[in-house]
């Protein structure tokens, strides 16, 4: 036996208590762990946005289209080293529910701006830009559906539609895109912009953002002054951000919810506090004797304190631990659907480290004020009179 | 009495406790010395002080005034942290009501003391056997308190109390709480351990048989000792 036995033997004296308590601190883990991976994944566009990419988009808001011929204009802004263009499509597979994240690009500039991103075989990219009706996959959407170089795909619109009628445009994949590392997206189809503007039945010569690489990031201001005012009290009137900055207010819509879901984990992680810190105590002051006792024998303040902060500490691991690890299964078993939407889910280590971290400060506050009790009781007090 | 310096010595003890206002006085100046090896009953009405004597005597209050040693040693100025060192390894208490840890087992609650030692579990394993073999225990080491009858768990209690081998045992209503067969048991235990393993033994009793046992019998009134030698 050891001091370790003596604090599990102490935490689980009254099983059912225990395991309840157990039980509500690993839903609270399993929410904080879900929810941080979550966060993790809409905000990660922030960090990977290169800081001389900005981003055209109409200033009403960002699903607004604009004239095609605000790319030309824009490629002659001084300070603009290159400018591409893509518009939404709204593509799925086979079945609404299998949505692919596709858009309609400019063939010839799109990788040159995003070159630190994308790699492209230079043979692929040629058959890209000379075929038409053509397109390119990311790496793990081509794994995802299986579909290789040649193969035919029909891609269906959920806002599109043909001219000929009918939602689906039969393109063929010339190419395939890595990912310059890990974090990058590639769950993605890109076909041509001139192709689908002259097949659609509405919406032509619209585009729908420009993405556009300055110089130097120094330039970033005046370019987005500059092209903002050129398009001033026009019908489409454009607002021009860092990609960091639109990254952002792209979030922030999310931002919204998080906030929500703060609060939401954060009541839930108060409660919990209260309930566990008043379980604590409560068992606690039931043993005031033993801890009586304990001292009688020998067992100092200070190793009664760490006892009792020991128990409260296990007891927050016991639930945290077994939380955090259902969070992460949750995250692998989610991670395909929702990598659309939140290509980054995941729950990494750092999320873990912190959820670690926030079980011991769980575990300390919880234990901290029986423990401080328990070290100070005074032994005859303890024992009462006998 | 031989001359040799004594196990317990209390010099101009005082004792007083606040309750509001009032402040009563328990112990005012009290001397008492009480040689190695013996085994003194005390005996006295109902908050006479008789647990408080034992609480000082064992380091877990403090006197208002006065000295206290106990083998050569002066607890009176230790801090909270040396009293804690210095009962682990020289006072064995024995309480009214067992007081064992109800989640463990007997040899566990015997063993608990040897958790403040630095002695490997082989060790530790082998002298809690020692101990429950001498309360007569040795085939209920697994069970714990509540398959345990009440003189049973005064045992494991004395066990406990034995285990670091100290010289002074201090025992408050050791069989208050007991049916007669049962308190002769734990009496009988008491004195081998006086006579047998010379542990120098202050028990408190208000049971005249239990008193018996005992060498000494001190009276405790008012504050002061009145001594009988037992007729043997
Ligand atoms: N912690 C305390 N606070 C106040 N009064 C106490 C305290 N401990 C003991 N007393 C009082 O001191 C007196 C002696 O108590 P105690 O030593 O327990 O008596 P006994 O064990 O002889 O019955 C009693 O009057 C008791 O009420
Ligand atoms: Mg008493």
């Amino acid at each position: 036996m050891n001091d370790f036995d003596l604090v599990r033997k102490n935490l689980f004296r009254r099983k059912l208590r225990a395991v309840l308590m157990i039980v509500s601190i690993l839903i609270a883990f399993m929410i904080f762990g879900v929810l941080a991976g979550f966060y993790r994944a809409f905000t990660a566009g922030e960090d990977r946005a290169a800081a001389d990419r900005m981003i055209t988009v109409n200033k009403i808001n960002f699903t607004q289209p604009l004239p095609i011929a605000y790319y030309n204009r824009v490629r002659a802004v001084e300070g603009v080293r290159q400018v591409t263009f893509a518009n939404w499509f709204g593509g799925y597979y086979q079945d609404p529910k299998n949505f692919l994240m596709s858009l309609a690009v400019e063939p010839t500039t799109y990788f040159d701006v995003y070159r630190s991103e994308f790699d492209v075989p230079p043979d692929q990219l040629q058959a890209f830009i000379r075929d038409r009706g053509s397109a390119l996959i990311g790496e793990s959407l081509a794994r995802k559906w299986g579909w290789k170089i040649g193969d035919r795909v029909p891609v269906a619109s959920n806002i599109f539609s043909q001219k000929s009628g009918g939602h689906t445009w039969d393109l063929t994949i010339a190419g395939i895109v890595k990912g310059k590392a890990d974090h990058i997206d590639t769950n993605f189809l890109l076909f041509q912009y001139a192709y689908f503007d002259e097949t659609r039945s509405f919406g032509k010569d619209t585009i729908g953002w420009m993405i556009l690489q300055t110089t130097s990031p120094e330039n970033n201001d005046r370019v987005a002054k500059t092209i903002d005012a050129m398009f001033a009290n026009s019908t489409a009137e454009t607002s021009t951000d860092t990609e960091k900055a639109f990254g952002k207010a792209f979030a922030a819509q999310f931002g919204n919810i998080a906030l929500i879901v703060l609060l939401v984990v954060g009541a839930a992680f108060v409660t919990i506090l209260m309930i566990v810190g008043n379980t604590m105590a409560l068992s606690i002051r039931e043993r005031t004797r033993e801890i009586g006792v304990l001292k009688t024998l020998g067992f100092s303040g200070p190793r009664i304190l760490g006892l009792v902060l020991g128990e409260s500490i296990l007891l927050a691991l016991l639930g945290g631990l077994p939380g955090l690890a259902i969070a992460a299964l949750i995250a692998m078993a989610l991670r395909a659907s929702l990598a659309n939407v939140a290509p980054a889910f995941a729950l990494s280590p750092v999320i873990a480290l912190e959820g670690v971290a926030l079980m011991i400060a769980l575990g300390l506050i919880t234990g901290i004020i029986p423990a401080v009790n328990a070290m100070r009781l005074k032994i005859a007090t303890a024992l009462g009179r006998g | 009495m031989t001359t040799e310096s004594p196990m317990v010595r209390l010099t101009g003890v005082s004792k007083r406790f606040t309750k509001g206002k009032e402040t009563i006085s328990i112990f005012d100046h009290l001397d008492l010395a009480i040689p190695g090896g013996d085994f003194i009953a005390v005996m006295g009405p109902s908050g006479s002080g008789k647990t408080t004597l034992l609480n000082l005597l064992g380091g877990i209050d403090r006197a208002d005034g006065g000295e206290i040693a106990v083998a050569d040693r002066r607890i009176d100025g230790l801090s909270e942290g040396e009293l804690a060192t210095w009962r682990a390894a020289n006072i064995g208490f024995i309480f009214q009501f067992y007081n064992l840890m109800p989640m463990l087992t007997a040899a566990q609650n015997v063993e608990l003391p040897l958790l403040l030692t630095r002695l490997r579990s082989k060790e530790r394993a082998s002298r809690v056997q020692t101990a429950l073999s001498v309360v007569g225990l040795a085939d209920r080491v697994k069970h714990r308190p509540r398959e345990m009858s009440g003189g049973q768990q005064q045992r494991v209690a004395i066990a406990r109390a034995i285990v670091s081998d100290p010289n002074l045992l201090l025992c408050d209503e050791p069989t208050g709480d007991l049916d007669r067969h049962s308190a002769d048991e734990i009496l009988s235990i008491l004195q081998l351990l006086n006579g047998e393993l010379g542990k120098t033994i202050v028990m408190v009793t208000h049971d005249p048989a239990a008193a018996n046992y005992a060498k000494r019998i001190l009276h405790l009134d008012k504050g002061r000792f009145v001594e009988r030698e037992l007729a043997a």
